[in-house]
């Protein structure tokens, strides 16, 4: 399935790119980690600390055990500081 | 109920006005408006970047959810994205309700679930010097507190 991956704030800053779409067999959002760690060293460093990473799929704040069923859209970003 | 996301500035006084003209069975507004602070005297300016599919998705549920927790008679919030200046002004909340100890406690609870779960984020720029705010713990304890006082 395709899914279309975007990053925000520092974590965009640091795969050096704010949007992509991947062709992925992940179940989970941990998965679809994994993969994109195998993929390219710049996700290493980005994922290294996953407690400093929060995620959104399908524009809900969700977590790594979160399924990737029929999902179209999975976003990375630091914890957040609105207001 | 209303959310706004927005790069321009507003005028927090009309905001009020407007606000409270379509209230009737309220006897207190609440607002709470968030500046720029430049602490170190030295910012030149904050870029707030946001993630726009979700940002409103988001502020509208926390105002609904904030609305019946609370009994309000409405609320709104109103947040910027860009570049700001210090002492302008970046979001304020207002929450309306018969009596006043509702109206606080919306407004902090508004406030609470916005710091920690609303996709923004503050890069503070001084003159060659970029750097991304970071959460602060205490406002995640903050909003996990409220869990303990419903449940």
């Amino acid at each position: 399935m395709k899914i279309k991956i975007l990053y925000f704030a520092w974590v965009r800053e640091q795969v050096g790119r704010s949007k992509e779409t991947v062709e992925t067999n992940a179940s989970t959002v941990a998965e679809l980690v994994d993969e994109l760690i195998c993929r390219d060293a710049a996700y290493g460093a980005v994922f290294k600390d996953l407690s400093q990473i929060k995620v959104a799929v399908d524009q809900e704040l969700s977590d790594l055990n979160t399924p990737l069923i029929d999902v179209l859209e999975v976003a990375f970003f630091p914890p957040m500081t609105g207001g | 109920m209303a959310v706004r996301i927005q790069r321009t500035a507003f005028d927090v006084s009309k905001e009020i006005s407007n606000f409270s003209t379509k209230l009737g069975a309220s006897g207190a507004i609440v607002t709470f408006t968030g500046i720029v602070r430049n602490e170190s005297g030295t910012l030149d300016h904050i870029i707030i970047e946001h993630y726009p599919a979700m940002t409103e998705i988001a502020l509208k549920n926390f105002t609904e959810q904030t609305i019946v927790r609370f009994k309000l008679e409405d609320a709104f919030v109103i947040h910027r994205y860009g570049i700001l200046k210090p002492t302008e002004i970046i979001m304020m909340v207002a929450t309306a309700a018969p009596h006043r100890q509702d109206a606080f406690a919306g407004a902090q609870f508004l406030m609470d679930c916005l710091k920690s779960r609303a996709p923004f984020w503050k890069k503070e720029v001084s003159g060659v010097q970029e750097e991304w705010v970071k959460a602060r713990a205490k406002d995640e304890v903050e909003l996990e507190s409220w869990e303990h006082k419903f449940n």
